[in-house]
């Protein structure tokens, strides 16, 4: 793949997991503040989350946005600030995304099962 | 009003430093009638670049009390109501003397970003018609008026961080171009603007469209490259 196309849909994909982050984390926050507005305890949040396949898909998609999307803003602070690019530096920002993806992933999955 | 302003302006060369001067005072002074007396009566090594005097040319911007602006263009008053000016050659390019910058990587990147027309018509060819109110003639028009005068790129943040970087003015002008529909460099343009030293390293701080003293939006234009290479690589163009 061309340097311009990967840096164009590198970009594309910062976009586009911006806009799902804008919408998940303004349902997010609407949520947290509701669900507490009553002292609920987390045993009866764990009883909302537990088996719902919504809540599952919904943070599943939250922290793969977020796995995309915050590698991407480090990568032009790692270039811009420190000078650092090319292939060694996309491959640690591809393991920390991994690792963003992984811990979030096991988080979704713990409030699930 | 005082008198006299206080003048402090760069002399030398990148490793050079202020030297302060004593300036008549006057109405409707102008920055480069501040520069210009100090050249005629203090110091005649003292270089600078000027020609139109009109705000036509864009050769006379440098950095007045911080900040890009054209010289000719710029009162005094407007800038200096504590009558003190401090005056420096243009901010990210290499200093040659005094108030005087190497403009070569501004340009060279205008050429970088295939910043000239291609076209593609032959004298045979009838002229080409373009509908003054179709799209992209306006998105043309927008970024069209250009001098190159450096001030945007003088402005821009990133340029300073990523000296790379193709800079406001290159963009627009490419921007320009990709909206000129006779020009037949479309993708070859676009790869050239497109990457991490190209429009996407823009931060959007839009120093330059705040700085630009013909009120063009290079932002705008920066903004419509980003999309109009996004588009080309999810057609896999690109």
């Amino acid at each position: 793949m061309s340097e311009a196309r990967r840096e164009a849909l590198l970009w594309v994909a910062q976009r586009a997991s911006a806009a799902v982050l804008a919408v998940c984390v303004a349902v997010h926050l609407a949520t947290m503040i509701y669900a507490v507005q009553g002292g609920l305890s987390a045993a009866e949040i764990l009883g909302r989350t537990r088996g719902s396949v919504g809540w599952l898909a919904f943070y599943a998609l939250f922290v793969v946005a977020a796995a995309v999307h915050a590698p991407l803003g480090l990568r032009a602070v790692l270039a811009e600030w420190f000078g650092w690019r090319g292939r060694a530096c996309d491959a640690a920002l591809a393991a920390f995304a991994t690792i963003v993806a992984a811990a979030g992933l096991r988080a979704v999955v713990a409030v699930f099962v | 009003m005082s008198a006299t302003l206080a003048v402090s302006v760069w002399r030398g060369g990148a490793d050079g430093a202020f030297r302060d001067y004593e300036v008549p005072r006057h109405a409707s002074q102008t920055v480069l009638d501040v520069v210009t007396w100090i050249q005629r009566e203090r110091d005649p090594t003292l270089a600078y670049r000027f020609a139109c005097r009109v705000g036509m040319c864009g050769s006379c911007a440098m950095t007045v009390n911080g900040a890009p602006r054209w010289t000719c263009r710029t009162h005094v008053d407007k800038v200096a109501p504590d009558g003190r000016l401090r005056i420096a050659p243009l901010a990210n390019l290499p200093v040659i003397r005094d108030l005087v910058t190497d403009m070569r990587p501004f340009f060279d990147k205008w050429a970088r970003a295939r910043g000239r027309f291609e076209g593609r018509a032959t004298r045979a060819d009838d002229f080409a018609r373009v509908p003054p109110d179709s799209e992209k003639r306006r998105a043309a028009e927008a970024g069209i008026e250009c001098i190159g005068c450096g001030v945007c790129y003088a402005a821009c943040d990133v340029v300073a961080r990523l000296p790379e970087y193709l800079g406001p003015a290159a963009l627009n002008r490419a921007w320009t171009l990709v909206n000129d529909v006779r020009d037949a460099a479309g993708l070859e343009r676009l790869r050239a603007v497109a990457g991490a030293a190209g429009c996407h390293a823009c931060h959007t701080h839009m120093s330059c469209t705040e700085r630009c003293p013909k009120r063009l939006s290079p932002t705008a234009a920066i903004a419509g490259l980003k999309r109009a290479v996004a588009a080309a690589a999810l057609r896999g163009e690109l």
